[in-house]
């Protein structure tokens, strides 16, 4: 059960072989087992049960979707009433969500448990999940290694067994480098597909969710429940729902896929680059025709990432002042020093790092130079992939230059850190949707990803091609040493 | 050599939308504090911003008012002004800064000492308002408010054992209720022209409906630029005035700092930039932050919204529904109903005056009295006005229909009554005593416009006073008066004056 795939799951609960109920108390059996791993940061049994009990009784009435009765993990940056929310910050360590988020709505419309809350940066930042207050996630494939970060809870829960599917959220490669990191399966869909409404925003003009798993049919699945207009978030996009799982299985003869000759250079890991060529030749024998593009703008995609999402940051995490929830210091002198006291212990040093960066080039006289510069190379990036789909269908190339790094290898060096994003978030920068998908090992055992971006709104073509993908190999279906059926 | 002053305004006008410029809470003035701070208004995690479509539509009847299409940008921009404050839930304020909706536009306006005159607007923008602080004796006054009555009842933010007189409180109801911010250019040249051009933005908001003008609870707020420079020299270095919550205070608080300005530049002195507060009690402005201190906002576009796009047939939909406004009327009584400019412009002081000016029209005969639009406005601006002043009530809610005022007027013009008669007609209508002819009937108000009864009480005065008519006819002009008003008194004041000094003229003249 712990390694079966959501069709197989949902056939079993449907069949009667085993009950919501009881496949919750198995995962959360699992997730007590591996707690060494710290990728949850909210169990509480009693809530997750009773959904499932609730479940049952919906799929004893016939009345069962496709995901009903399946427990899900979700990051702890979406708002769940009556959860604990915290977000991975000291600041928040206090609020229990007062309403739920668009996604968990979602998620508990189609009858989904809610089995926890997984560890992640604080607020989302950070490449590595060191960044939390609640201490950092362990890799399941190596336990002095970080999973990748920022969704890297959701990551490890998957690539461990401790729920069948999860979410994260995704601002500049934040689902799909954790799942790289950890072998799992993660998809950024659209900007503007999954409703941010309720997912506490870091960028807004670069936040997206989405879900990670073991497979690319199981992303389908969860994309399927996702996805959705939402009125309460003006950049959520309205179009007729679409059924992922459509075209998992047409044949992949004729795709045209982009490599990107910037993506292969200097910086990128031998091992990596190894697989991924491997993974590229097993496109080919698939039918699919490999054509070499040029994303020249992508170099500048880290440094324009790293003025625009801090810019945004720093506005947002201003309402975390200690004035009407959450973490406030005590023992201040006056109002300006419980501001100063309240954010300078709620919020970690990344945090505090990236509110200063985002402070300081939106300050006057800086503006024009860095943050309108960034704007403009953001257009550039994404003008960059609409001539990149005139020659091909999907681009694929590494998802991050190395395996996964030791915890505290590069947490001393931030731009060593903030390199790690250099694949991921030319595809945030321009809205386009991403994923990564395992594609064999590197140095240390350690899992590759593999990143496919589609032009938007092609994620059943993306998909498409990563089941075709994982129909042809196993890469997705290895479990880390020691991690038990 | 003179001073002269220059004067800017920039004003808050609340618009008069149900529900707030970001969120579904209500924006209804009064209610319990925090009763109408939605998730959206106090900023909880995760939660976002979305346009309220009737606050734009308002914004786009306000530039259609002011200049019309070409004011109206089709894409303007929602930006993010950052600042820390509690009573700013977000730690910023949504406002529009680079693309505002409106960008230029006029307001007409009669100055004291330049007559017409045209003041230019820079932009109007939309924005939200922040919540209300407050201090100390203020919070002890609402001891049951704590925040952690809102949205999050596990975190209580007042710890019992304090004193709550050392606390600060914050009513979020205000927070997020939508505001159109205008920006006049200097074009202001006295306090005089700077009341006027807030009395005629006042009177404009509330003609087109978009805001209820209410001051003294905040829907209508202004704030004054004022510098002063010697004729035909640049601008002089301004200070803006905070806090003019009055048209009274508005005209002292610019004379006292315009006073306050030239004193310091004739002692040789330099005005220094800085945001001032009137206080009404001592009838001084009082700096509060000058510019060194002045916060730098870090604006830029909320990522939370999209651009602000407006169709042109969405304008032309609203163009559909706005009213005639005050200058077109204005010109259009004195052109096609000539009234006088001076009496048109008191009658198009606000939509309700001249709605019931029109309406009284309506019930005029016009064909027979051309001078019934000048006679009825005069009355309307005049005796009526005071009436409703007194009573405090406005033109919509006078007791006095429109149609009775009509009928009253044209008693005088068709010479059934004299004009000192009608006064007290009108009293009784306002006391009502019900329509002006059963009063003028009851009253025994009608006068005697039988030219045949006139003459003959003309012939029996003539007769019985000889002297009179003599010495008038020695060429004593007083002997005419005294004449008349024989008749007068024969008749019980009830003959028509004109009628009397017609036919005694002619007697007199055989």
């Amino acid at each position: 059960m712990l390694n079966a795939s959501l069709k197989e799951l949902s056939a079993a609960l449907a069949q009667g072989k085993i009950s919501s109920v009881e496949l919750t108390k198995l995962f959360l059996d699992r997730i007590q087992k591996m707690g060494a791993l710290n990728a949850f940061i909210t169990v509480d049994a009693e809530k997750s049960l009773a959904q499932a009990g609730a479940a049952d009784e919906r799929i004893a009435k016939g009345d069962a979707k496709p995901l009903t009765g399946i427990p899900v993990a979700h990051k702890d940056i979406f708002v769940a009433k009556d959860w604990l929310t915290t977000c991975g910050s000291k600041i928040l360590s206090n609020f229990v969500g007062p309403y739920d988020a668009h996604v968990i709505e979602r998620f508990n419309a189609a009858g989904a448990v809610l089995l926890g809350k997984t560890n992640m940066d604080e607020f989302a930042m950070g490449s590595s999940s060191e960044n939390s207050f609640y201490g950092p996630v362990r890799n399941p494939w190596s336990r002095d290694c970080v999973p990748g970060g920022s969704s890297g809870g959701s990551a490890a829960v998957i690539a461990a067994r401790m729920a069948p599917a999860a979410t994260g959220t995704d601002t500049g490669g934040s689902i799909r480098q954790p799942a790289a990191l950890s072998g799992v399966s993660g998809l950024k869909p659209t900007y503007g597909l999954v409703s941010r409404y309720g997912m506490i925003a870091f960028a807004s003009s670069l936040d997206q969710g989405g879900p990670i798993a073991k497979s690319a049919e199981d992303l389908a699945l969860l994309l399927n429940v996702m996805v959705g207009f939402d009125a309460r978030d003006s950049t959520s996009i309205e179009r007729p729902a679409e059924d992922y799982t459509l075209d998992l299985d047409k044949p992949l003869s004729g795709l045209r896929i982009g490599v990107p000759k910037e993506h292969f250079g200097e910086g990128l890991s031998g091992d990596v680059g190894k697989a991924v060529e491997a993974a590229l030749a097993q496109f080919e024998k698939l039918g699919a025709k490999r054509v070499s593009i040029s994303l020249p703008s992508s170099g500048l995609s880290v440094p324009a990432y790293y003025v625009i999402a801090p810019a945004e940051a720093s506005s947002n995490l201003s309402r975390f002042d200690g004035v009407r929830y959450g973490y406030r210091a005590s023992g201040y002198r006056d109002l300006a020093d419980m501001y100063r006291k309240t954010r300078a212990e709620g919020f970690g040093a990344e945090v505090r790092r990236r509110i200063l960066i985002g402070t300081y080039v939106l300050s006057h006289g800086y503006y024009d130079a860095y943050y309108l510069k960034a704007q403009k190379i953001r257009r550039l990036i994404a003008q960059d992939f609409v001539e990149a789909f005139k020659q091909c269908d999907l681009v694929i190339g590494p998802t991050s230059p190395t395996v996964a790094f030791r915890i505290g290898a590069k947490a001393a060096d931030p731009v060593k850190m903030y390199l790690n994003d250099i694949y991921t978030t030319p595809a945030n920068l321009a809205g386009l949707p991403a994923m990564s998908i395992p594609c064999g090992f590197g140095n240390g055992k350690l899992p590759v990803g593999l990143h496919i971006t589609g032009n938007y709104f092609a994620e059943a073509r993306m998909l498409n091609a990563a089941h075709q993908y994982q129909k042809a190999t196993d890469w997705h279906a290895r479990r880390p040493a020691g991690i038990e059926p | 050599m003179n001073w002269e002053i220059v004067i800017g305004l920039e004003t808050h006008a609340q618009l008069s939308t149900a529900s707030k410029m970001f969120s579904g809470a209500s924006t209804a003035f009064g209610a319990e504090p925090n009763t109408q701070a939605s998730a959206v208004d106090i900023a909880l995690p995760g939660v976002l911003p979305v346009v309220n479509k009737g606050a734009v539509e308002r914004a786009i009847r306000f530039g259609l008012a002011v200049g019309g299409e070409k004011v109206i940008n089709r894409r303007s921009v929602f930006a993010r002004k950052n600042y820390f404050y509690p009573d700013l839930p977000k730690g910023y304020q949504i406002s529009q800064f680079e693309l505002p909706i409106v960008k230029g536009g006029e307001i007409p306006i009669v100055s004291p000492s330049r007559g017409e005159i045209r003041i230019r607007l820079t932009r109007a923008h939309l924005e939200e308002d922040a919540g209300k602080s407050f201090h100390g004796e203020a919070f002890s006054a609402v001891p049951d408010y704590a925040v952690a009555d809102l949205a999050v009842p596990d975190v209580p933010v007042v710890d019992e054992s304090r004193d709550l007189r050392e606390l600060s409180a914050i009513d979020f109801n205000r927070a997020g209720v939508p505001l159109l911010e205008i920006v006049s250019e200097p074009d202001m040249r006295s306090a005089e022209e700077a009341v006027a051009y807030a009395k005629a933005l006042h009177s404009l908001v509330r003609w087109i409906d978009i805001c209820d003008g209410n001051m003294q609870e905040g829907s209508f707020r202004c704030d004054a630029n004022v510098s002063v420079r010697r004729p035909g020299e640049p601008l002089g270095t301004r200070c803006e005035i905070k806090n003019l919550n009055s048209f009274r205070f508005m005209e002292r608080a610019i004379e006292f700092e315009a006073k306050r300005q030239i004193e310091i530049l004739e002692g040789g002195g330099k005005v220094v930039q800085e945001t001032r507060l009137y206080d009404s009690d001592r009838d001084e402005t009082r700096s509060l932050r000058v510019k060194e201190e002045a916060h730098d906002y870090r604006y830029f576009p909320d990522p939370d919204l999209l651009p602000l796009e407006v169709s042109d047939e969405w304008i032309e939909e609203i163009k559909a529904t706005m009213p005639e406004l005050p200058e077109a009327k204005r010109k259009r009584y004195v052109s096609t109903l000539k009234i006088s400019p001076a009496t048109a412009l008191q009658v198009t002081a606000s939509h309700d005056k001249s709605e019931f000016f029109e309406r009284s029209l309506g019930a005029a005969d016009l064909g027979m009295f051309p001078t019934a639009p000048q006679d009825i406005a005069l009355t309307i601006v005049g005796d009526l006005a005071g009436f409703l002043n007194e009573a405090g009530l406005d033109f919509a809610e006078s007791p006095v229909t429109p149609e009775q005022l009509a009928r009253l007027r044209t008693r005088v013009l068709d010479g059934s009554i004299s004009g000192k008669s009608a006064k007290e007609v009108l009293s009784e209508m306002w006391a009502g005593k019900g329509d002006p002819d059963a009063i003028i009937a009851a009253k025994g108000l009608k006068q005697i416009s039988d030219s045949g009864a006139i003459e003959r009480i003309v012939d029996e005065v003539l007769a019985a006073n000889a002297k009179q008519v003599e010495d008038f006819r020695a060429g004593k002009e007083k002997a005419f008066n005294s004449l008349v008003g024989r008749v007068m008194k024969a008749t019980g004041g009830k003959a028509n004056p004109a009628q009397v000094n017609e036919i005694l003229k002619r007697k007199l003249a055989s």
